[in-house]
């Protein structure tokens, strides 16, 4: 079954869980560990992860661990962009301060 | 008033070019960019805002500041810009790195960038332009899934918007 990305971030404990394992592979008890659900709730939110196509499973010995699913390059693309519009509204906020600066100088 | 910005990225040198006019005399500006109470005001991508722990404008001195969420949060993570040069109303150059809240590098070997701001008068606007070098792609790969984890500008909504942007770029 294939889902609809906006299902896997809607939760906030799956939110977190892609933090986690943006950082580095984790096996699911790993991951578990972080949170108070049981563990059979995480492997829950983990499988709709899945069919989200947001994670890859690599096999360790009789590990499983889980990483972030996401091109390296196109990682810095959307950071970049990322960055351009956090400069832009921060330069917009410092337009509307200049102003109100300037009006009580007057 | 429409007023100049344009950001480019310098992949081979690892640097970004960001240019900006701004409506106000390089006095002014130059003041947004160096003095902490300013800084404080502009600096925090909504709904956080920066916060200044010490700021000591002039060469080898430093500025350590913070991301604080609405509910006055510290995000836990500590920004560190050491003033390399300083040319009085016309450049400046930082070091850029994250440290613990005392200002002590979480990595002393990694520095995330240097970062040129140089001012100039152009009639009633000024013109900053902004040379942001990266320490090289590799780390910046490095720190891009770091941010991840804390959360890059320290929120989660960037995390969001960033798996939506990944969803529809697909």
């Amino acid at each position: 079954m294939r889902r609809d990305i906006f299902q896997a971030i809607a939760d906030p404990t799956r939110r977190a869980i892609l933090v986690l394992i943006a950082m580095q592979a984790m096996t699911p008890n790993a991951i578990a560990e972080h949170f108070d659900g049981t563990r059979q709730s995480i492997s829950k939110h983990l499988r709709i992860l899945s069919e989200c196509d947001l994670l890859d499973q690599k096999q360790e010995g009789r590990e499983i661990f889980y990483e972030l699913k996401i091109d390296k390059m196109k990682e810095i693309d959307i950071w970049l962009d990322q960055f351009r519009k956090i400069m832009e509204e921060r330069f917009q906020q410092l337009d509307q301060l200049l102003y109100t600066i300037k009006n009580k100088e007057k | 008033m429409n007023l100049l910005f344009d950001f480019t990225v310098d992949k081979d040198t690892a640097t970004i070019h960001i240019t900006r006019e701004f409506a106000a005399d390089l006095d002014l500006v130059w003041d947004a960019f160096t003095k902490s109470e300013i800084l404080d005001q502009w600096m925090g991508p909504k709904p956080w805002r920066v916060q200044t722990k010490e700021m000591d404008f002039r060469e080898g001195g430093r500025w350590l500041y913070t991301m604080v969420s609405p509910e006055n949060v510290s995000s836990g993570r500590w920004s560190l810009a050491e003033f390399v040069e300083i040319q009085p109303k016309s450049s400046f150059t930082t070091k850029n790195s994250f440290s613990d809240e005392n200002g002590n590098p979480l990595d002393s070997n990694f520095t995330f960038s240097m970062t040129t701001n140089a001012f100039e008068a152009e009639g009633e606007k000024t013109v900053v332009r902004i040379a942001k070098k990266m320490a090289s792609l590799a780390e910046m790969e490095q720190f891009v899934a770091m941010g991840y984890k804390e959360g890059f500008a320290a929120s989660m909504e960037n995390l969001d918007e960033y798996i939506r942007t990944l969803a529809t770029s697909k």
